[in-house]
């Protein structure tokens, strides 16, 4: 049931409203994986840019993508966590130093193993709209502990002007998902995080964006 | 109240048979230049005449389905440009919320038309949007940029919905026969495409003197010329079949075409280059986006419009 209300939500709302409504500029699809296990990791502003990721791939392979997000946010109340856990079907994470001593990408290397897309914010928060905060590192230690796993960098644009941080009204604008080659091994989590962020800045180099003050 | 199914005028079914000819005969074309040349990258004329394919197969199940699927695939065409032309012009972050009210004037424009309400049509976006998207902006107190906002939305609406609406409401005109709006919606959209193909022919042929150096450094004055006597020799040669012209009015009708079909196309193009992007989006493999398509038919739908509308309705 929860699967069949799953695709459905997904086949008749959020895929009218990302490529209709919204619209999606893709440049470079074809570096995206077409299998799990895979690792996708974008810039986060919106809500929006799960919905559109995820509205990347065919409807085939929605059982297998989970958007990793906070435990504290989306499972903050019991109608919210349906939502979030059955619907969306995220796969919760305890933000740094909320978890105690417990290994907070346990759930992560689990999906992999099962043959998840997992899709990762490293900034680990929407942040002010259309700009790039730091990354954490949790994503090099998952690209540590599963060598094989393709991770693929994205960038996203324009979904934090169609829905913004603390608002709930969506107002129509062309977004721009840049999608960057597959990363190379690196020899340790700071080279790894480096050239996360150089991916991801190279690709938003290729697009040029109106002033939005 | 306008019907929802309707047969499509004899006139009107074989001008679309006829483009279609046009489209297989185009496409043989590009088959036999791949074929012959296969040094020469032809990839953007491949992926050009493939876009074709798709807009004009959508656009005559549009116009053949009945006038109310026309209209509705007429304000897409408006939201599609508005929505480009909006995520590439700069905005103010206060004013989020007031492009939802521009973006609301689609429907409610295209309503007017399918009422046949002329005079709401031809006030509500120059008078009542005018007015109002400022009024809003104020409310939202933001004082900073508010003119440039304020003009480039309402430059964003007069192009994409007021200008590309008339184009529609040549479809719901009470002539003498009402099945003379598809005719007229018919030559109006053929002939401005077909000038903007003409001008790009003849200025690979000729082209010698650069028309607009500053601001499209590819229009020549030869494409000019010859794209604007081509368009009023087609319009003589199509006006009997598809419109009520006579064909000194028919003459008129596509010089006036051929004409504002340049100054629209050359208006997009001073845009893009004030901004600094080569297309307006990417919708339209081959061409860029969609209002690369219609920045022609933002001038010619309006003043072809007026102009018929003032000699024969």
């Amino acid at each position: 049931m929860g699967r069949l209300l799953r695709w459905m939500f997904f086949a008749l709302a959020v895929r009218p409203l990302v490529l209709i409504a919204v619209g999606l500029n893709v440049r470079h699809r074809e570096r995206l994986p077409a299998e799990g296990p895979a690792i996708l990791v974008a810039n986060h502003n919106s809500h929006l840019d799960t919905l559109a990721l995820m509205s990347l791939f065919p409807l085939s392979l929605l059982p297998k993508l989970r958007p990793v997000a906070a435990a504290d946010y989306f499972l903050s109340s019991r109608p919210f966590a349906w939502f979030a856990l059955t619907i969306i079907g995220i796969l919760p994470i305890e933000r740094q130093g909320k978890g105690g001593d417990r290994d907070p990408l346990a759930g992560c290397s689990a999906a992999l193993d099962d043959g998840a897309i997992l899709i990762l914010y490293p900034e680990g928060s929407r942040g002010e709209p259309e700009v790039l905060s730091g990354f954490k590192k949790g994503i090099a230690r998952l690209a540590e502990r599963h060598p094989e796993v393709p991770i693929t960098p994205v960038f996203l644009h324009g979904m934090g002007k169609v829905l913004p941080r603390g608002d709930w009204l969506p107002v129509p604008f062309f977004c721009d998902v840049f999608i960057g080659e597959q990363m190379a091994p690196a020899a340790d989590r700071t080279a790894f995080m480096a050239a996360l962020e150089t991916s991801i800045q190279d690709l938003a180099a290729e697009g040029r964006f109106p002033a939005w003050e | 109240m306008l019907p929802f199914v309707s047969t499509v005028p004899a006139n009107v079914a074989w001008a679309l048979v006829a483009l279609f000819a046009v489209l297989v005969a185009a496409s043989m074309i590009v088959f036999v230049l791949v074929r012959a040349r296969p040094a020469k990258d032809y990839r953007e004329l491949v992926l050009r005449v493939r876009s074709w394919w798709v807009m004009i197969i959508i656009f005559t199940v549009a116009i053949v389905l009945s006038p109310v699927t026309s209209l509705v695939f007429f304000g897409f065409v408006s939201f599609l440009a508005l929505k480009e032309f909006l995520s590439m012009v700069p905005t103010r972050r206060a004013d989020r919320r007031v492009l939802l009210f521009a973006y609301l004037a689609i429907p409610l424009q295209y309503v007017w038309i399918g009422q046949e309400w002329y005079g709401m049509f031809i006030i509500f976006v120059p008078v009542y949007m005018f007015l109002l998207l400022p009024a809003l902006m104020v409310i939202q107190g933001d004082t900073t940029g508010f003119l440039k906002a304020a003009g480039t939305l309402h430059w964003g609406l007069m192009t994409c919905v007021f200008a590309v609406g008339h184009a529609a409401y040549l479809l719901v005109l009470d002539g003498e026969d009402p099945a003379d709006g598809a005719g007229l919606l018919l030559f109006l959209v053929f002939l401005t495409q077909a000038n903007d193909v003409a001008q790009y022919v003849w200025g690979k042929m000729l082209g010698r003197n650069k028309a607009a150096p500053s601001v499209s450094p590819n229009k020549t004055v030869e494409g000019y010329l010859g794209g604007f006597l081509t368009t009023g020799a087609l319009a003589l040669a199509i006006a009997p079949f598809l419109t009520p012209m006579d064909w000194k009015h028919a003459l008129v009708a596509g010089l006036i075409i051929g004409f504002a079909g340049f100054m629209g196309d050359v208006t997009i193009s001073a845009i893009k280059r004030d901004i600094g992007v080569k297309d307006t989006g990417s919708l339209l493999p081959g061409h860029g986006g969609i209002l690369d398509r219609i920045d022609s038919l933002t001038f010619t739908a309006p003043l072809f419009f007026h102009y018929v509308y003032f000699f024969y309705y």
